[in-house]
């Protein structure tokens, strides 16, 4: 089994839990109704927790590998120290001491809040995703990959259903709703290609028995987000262009300012314990 | 009955310290304070998730980053409880919002400070979540049954949210010399307007004999206040802190620590709109309110929209 490609996987997954879960923490204390700021709270702590025992995961791998593996897997001058030291990475230094070019999230999640209906749509696409992604690696061969999964469906199934709830409400709600739904959709639409494509990761863990077949979930998720899209009288864009590279690590410009300030501490007070 | 033996039927209730509850008589002063010290508190929640809010984008670690969510959403399950049980003496919570909005309603001063560094959440969860038990644990107690009640919840809560606070403080203080300085910047900085947080000394108080008397309040600004100094002074002791005040000294005759002489102009300024953030808060409690009409709005289409669609099915 190659384990850098197990790494590079186990990074995506928590690089994308943690960057939305980033997203969704902004709008605590800010949302338009009490209820639902606790609500999506609730979703944030999720991914976050999520993306903990991710990185845990991932450091256990980093950690374990080979030195020259460790010095070429990310290019980031503080993880290089901690290496150079002998000391181990733990969950923490793989969440604040990468720079973008190592984050291996979907460009979906990264994209900024706007306002309810983006953060609806955003959510809606990427929640319809884990869950079959999540479904699948329920099967996976490794232990750890599928003990997470089982933990995350039930949180992803309540996640869908507040997110299909939201995107219906507002796309058949008032017609400025409509509006703004519809023009979130329009605008994110490009960003659910690169959740499907197959990277070279992908097809090894797949053989393996150890990652989801993400051609497969296309057509499942296609369904879903068209029966949601239809009941919320919200029309799916044609012949969109899809936008990828979050996953090689070519971010959009919003990936620089969430990273300034999720380590804003870790790069101004280094090496210390909080 | 008449009005004067309903007056003595909740009095007779009050003295033997039976819950008043919605629905039974209450002397309109009564009704009127209980709103105003209610929908206060959970105005005070609902602005105190902003100072800890500009936090959590910036946490240090996952796991702080974690916890501090999950404290500033406690803290919008305290406003939603709180003004649940205001709405049972008959205010909507729309009508509180626009009194928070309007200026007419007041929250808790302290909230109108600026969190500058990390170690302003350990200080608030320490000191100010610390002072807000030290009111409010009474109040578990007070005469108006939803009030207390949901009292009891919200101090189990406040209480880890403290004891929190207390650990980031002690995590700073056992590490580098910039983190200890972090530390203390932080607790000279909330030190006083935490004393502040027990509102005006008794003798300039004007609604505590009253409040007392009705249960609402148990004790006097004044006690309050000397509780928390002696019990946070000790604390301090274990952070290895300096307590900002010169005049601190543990008198033996009174078995309290006297202390300073806080800055009441300050405090009256920082009520009157012109603490550092009084405009910032307010106006960030207006944006998200009215920036999520809109959704609101839609909600409601939306609810509408299917009762309608249920209805016309069901004559079909």
């Amino acid at each position: 089994m190659n384990s850098t490609k197990k790494l590079d996987y186990t990074l995506r997954l928590a690089d994308g839990a943690l960057i939305l879960g980033h997203r969704l923490g902004e709008w605590c204390g800010h949302g338009p109704i009490l209820e639902q700021d606790i609500a999506l709270t609730n979703t944030a702590l999720d991914h976050l927790g999520r993306a903990r025992s991710l990185y845990q995961y991932a450091a256990e791998q980093f950690n374990l590998l080979p030195a020259d593996d460790k010095k070429n897997a990310f290019t980031s001058v503080a993880i290089q120290n901690l290496i150079s030291a002998g000391a181990s990475v733990d969950e923490d230094d793989l969440a604040y001491l990468r720079d973008g070019w190592d984050f291996r999230n979907e460009l979906l999640l990264e994209q900024p809040n706007i306002d309810w209906a983006y953060t609806a749509a955003r959510s809606f696409f990427y929640d319809t995703f884990n869950y079959f992604f999540f479904t699948q690696l329920l099967r996976s061969k490794d232990e750890s990959l599928s003990a997470i999964a089982e933990k995350s469906l039930k949180e992803v199934t309540y996640h869908m259903r507040w997110s299909s709830e939201w995107v219906v409400r507002l796309g058949d709600g008032t017609d400025e709703s409509h509006t703004r739904m519809q023009q979130a959709v329009n605008e994110l639409w490009m960003y659910t290609g690169e959740l499907f494509s197959m990277s070279e990761t992908d097809t090894t863990l797949l053989k393996e028995g150890i990652g989801a077949d993400l051609a497969a979930i296309k057509p499942l998720w296609m369904e879903r987000v068209r029966s949601v899209l239809d009941e919320a009288t919200i029309s799916i864009p044609v012949d969109a262009w899809m936008q990828h590279g979050g996953r090689e690590g070519r971010h959009s410009e919003h990936l620089g300012y969430i990273l300034a300030e999720l380590q804003f501490m870790q790069r101004a007070y280094p090496g210390m314990e909080w | 009955m008449t009005v004067h033996s309903f007056q003595e039927h909740f009095d007779d209730l009050i003295d033997r310290e039976v819950t008043i509850e919605p629905k039974d008589w209450m002397p309109d002063d009564y009704r009127k304070t209980l709103i105003r010290q209610i929908s206060q508190h959970a105005h005070s929640e609902i602005v105190g998730m902003l100072p800890e809010g500009n936090w959590i984008t910036r946490a240090p670690s996952l796991r702080r980053k974690a916890v501090l969510l999950a404290k500033v959403q406690d803290e919008a399950g305290h406003g939603l409880y709180l003004y649940s049980a205001a709405e049972t003496l008959g205010v909507t919570r729309d009508a509180l919002y626009d009194q928070l909005h309007t200026g007419k309603a007041k929250y808790s001063s302290i909230f109108n400070y600026p969190t500058l560094t990390w170690a302003d959440m350990g200080a608030i969860g320490w000191l100010v979540d610390g002072a807000a038990i030290m009111n409010q644990v009474p109040l578990c107690r007070t005469s108006y049954g939803p009030y207390a009640r949901a009292m009891v919840r919200v101090c189990k809560e406040e209480s880890f949210h403290q004891r929190q606070g207390f650990e980031i403080m002690l995590t700073l203080s056992k590490g580098t010399e910039i983190q200890k300085k972090m530390a203390q910047d932080a607790f000279n900085r909330w030190w006083w307007p935490s004393l502040m947080m027990f509102g005006p000394p008794d003798a300039e108080s004007p609604h505590t004999e009253q409040s007392v008397r009705w249960r609402i309040k148990r004790l006097t600004n004044d006690e309050l206040r000397q509780k928390f100094v002696d019990v946070t002074v000790e604390q301090a002791k274990v952070l290895g802190l300096e307590v900002p005040d010169k005049d601190l000294k543990w008198n033996e005759e009174r078995g309290h620590f006297d202390f300073g002489v806080i800055n009441w102009e300050e405090f009256w300024n920082v009520v009157k709109g012109n603490g550092p953030c009084n405009k910032q808060r307010l106006e960030t409690r207006k944006a998200a309110w009215e920036n999520g009409q809109w959704v609101r709005d839609a909600a409601m289409a939306h609810a509408e929209k299917r009762k309608a669609r249920k209805e016309t099915a069901k004559a079909a």
